[in-house]
């Protein structure tokens, strides 16, 4: 504990920033009800009223509380994206990593389909399959998990592949043991620090890419609250020289800055891994 | 290099099935899907022979895949007009979007990064890392509105939205699509920019840069006639890579900015669910992509003596 504390206090200020940010960011998604003056999905006034003191962030195209949506899009926005890399990391490692202990055909295999699946631009593909089977969650869910554990796939077997060359895994091999205590006890542990950097990278690129797709409407559906559509149902705004649709975009910015500055603080300290874009 | 050339073909065949054949993922067939609950029988069969679906899997393939190479793409579901016809302006539109975003981006990205890696960790390259990861964040949208908010609504100088046509004289097109161009290239910037400057400060750690610094050559001369020659092949790929992820990059900025192109068009057929010019479109973009992703490979192959001719 006290190490981790005496770490973090070492942290250069950009990443002390960041972690303070993403605290408040989690607090906020946690408690959104508690802390949202009015409803996800109520209707409360006309459409774009200005800010005043019952609204402080003005109502949006529909009339609701600007700020109430704001606050339960956090939770919306955040958690999805959590689920979606926490999927694609399930699927990415453990195929990375089964790739990289067994070698030979099955490496070659999941190796070759994964680049191909990497040669086509990820928003592409998305489309694709959306404009195929439509826009419903689970779909969207499933389609940037796809895209995604591709590239975590990439990256663990790249660290995995390190470790399973290492003596005291041949070791563990003639011993007898089964892939997974494998997996689990020898190269797991070993990989544990670039795989929580990239965690960080999959996190932002999943949450901008939601982001995006909402934004173009092909996201997460109204009347679900969401900071990309938010944009899209407010731009109108923009051209009366209101900034409103800029506050949900400026909330996605600046919690992708923050998790970039602790990433980017992350692998310095981890090294290796340095310059890594 | 013959091998790496053979594979983006083969890449570029899959990924033509990929989606050619990935409307057979539906449960029932692509006209049910498009018609939903509302389909008659007659409905059915007509869109069925419109699309094609009479014939068997493969020779629809081979007809699309000839018809994409052809020019000859189709009938768009949703007004009937030939695909070839809709594209067509829209794709030189997106070209010219790409190509004075790039005129643009890469000389900054190019100086800016040079200079970072020459004078690695002082305040310059601490402040431009910085910079670099906060833009690198920021969604397009939003750095597409912040310049329409200052420089189209505050300032006025620029029109916010870009509707351009082809009667349009050059200069005016330039005027118009300066602000979509600026906001691709300060999303492109900052990876250009991480790239070079990661790319610079490996070669520069290399012996013979060191060796050259022990003879007491003069810092600039070691740049220009030792570095730099060995630099521009990865310099050469940083920018392939980057005009790759700016093809990709100018679906929102020309959603945004209204900008007639065809990742509008994309978009707009995605949500019409029009899937025959959604398929087109994204062939184009696929193509595009993985040519520029196989010339930065081959270029960085063909400077390189070492890999030209492998041991």
């Amino acid at each position: 504990m006290q190490k981790t504390l005496k770490n973090l206090s070492s942290a250069p200020l950009s990443a002390k920033f960041g972690m303070v940010v993403i605290f408040i960011y989690l607090v906020v998604a946690i408690f959104a009800p508690l802390i949202a003056p009015y409803g996800e999905r109520e209707i409360l006034g006309k459409a774009y009223e200005l800010m005043s003191s019952e609204h402080l962030l003005g109502t949006d195209n529909l009339g609701r509380d600007m700020l109430s949506r704001l606050i339960y899009g956090a939770r919306n926005t955040i958690g999805l994206a959590l689920i979606i890399t926490a999927l694609a990391f399930l699927i990415g490692s453990l195929t990375g990593m089964t790739a990289a202990a067994l070698g030979g055909w099955i490496d070659q295999l999941l190796s070759r389909i994964v680049d191909i699946f990497m040669s086509i631009p990820a928003l592409i593909f998305a489309l694709l399959i959306l404009s195929i089977l439509g826009t419903a969650m689970p779909y969207l869910i499933g389609t940037i998990v796809i895209v995604d554990s591709t590239r975590v796939f990439r990256v663990v077997r790249a660290s995995a592949m390190n470790v399973a060359v290492m003596d005291y895994v041949e070791v563990a091999r003639l011993r007898g043991e089964k892939l997974p205590w494998i997996l689990r006890k020898e190269i797991l542990p070993n990989i544990t620090a670039p795989l929580l950097a990239e965690f960080g990278l999959r996190f932002c690129f999943v949450f901008l890419f939601i982001s995006a797709l909402s934004f173009l409407g092909l996201g997460i559906q109204p009347p679900t609250a969401d900071w990309g559509s938010m944009v899209r149902d407010n731009a109108t705004l923009i051209s009366y020289n209101d900034i409103t649709p800029l506050i949900p975009a400026g909330a996605i910015a600046l919690l992708t800055v923050a998790v970039n500055f602790v990433v980017d603080w992350m692998l310095h300290k981890s090294s290796g891994l340095k310059d890594v874009s | 290099m013959a091998q790496r050339i053979a594979l983006g073909l083969l890449t570029l065949f899959v990924i033509s099935l990929l989606i050619a054949f990935g409307v057979e993922l539906l449960p029932g067939d692509l006209a049910q899907e498009i018609l939903g609950q509302g389909a008659t029988p007659e409905g059915l069969r007509v869109l069925r022979l419109q699309l094609g679906l009479d014939t068997p899997p493969h020779i629809r393939y081979l007809d699309w895949l000839g018809g994409m190479v052809t020019g000859d793409m189709g009938l768009s579901l949703a007004n009937k007009r030939p695909i070839a016809e809709l594209i067509g302006p829209r794709l030189s539109n997106t070209l010219f979007l790409g190509g004075f975003a790039a005129m643009i981006a890469i000389p900054i990205a190019l100086t800016l990064g040079i200079l970072a890696a020459l004078y690695r960790n002082s305040l310059y390259d601490r402040g431009v890392n910085i910079f670099t990861l906060t833009s690198i964040s920021f969604p397009e949208f939003f750095i597409a509105y912040i310049l329409i908010l200052f420089f189209a609504i505050k300032l006025g100088w620029f029109p916010g939205i870009s509707n351009i046509s082809s009667e349009l004289s050059f200069l005016d097109k330039l005027y118009r699509t300066l602000l979509p161009a600026a906001s691709l290239t300060l999303v492109v910037v900052a990876h250009m920019m991480r790239m070079t400057r990661a790319s610079i400060i490996n070669l520069l750690s290399s012996p013979y840069i060191e060796m050259a610094h022990l003879k007491g050559i003069k810092p600039l001369r070691i740049i220009t006639r030792h570095a730099l020659p060995n630099a521009l092949a990865p310099i050469i790929n940083v920018i392939a890579i980057n005009l790759a992820y700016l093809v990709v990059g100018v679906v929102i900025v020309e959603v945004v900015f209204v900008y007639p192109g065809l990742g509008q068009l994309l978009v707009d057929s995605v949500s019409k669910r029009d899937v025959p010019v959604v398929q087109a479109c994204s062939m184009i973009f696929a193509s595009v992509y993985i040519f520029l992703n196989l010339s930065a490979d081959v270029i960085s192959i063909v400077t390189n003596p070492r890999l030209l001719y492998p041991r």
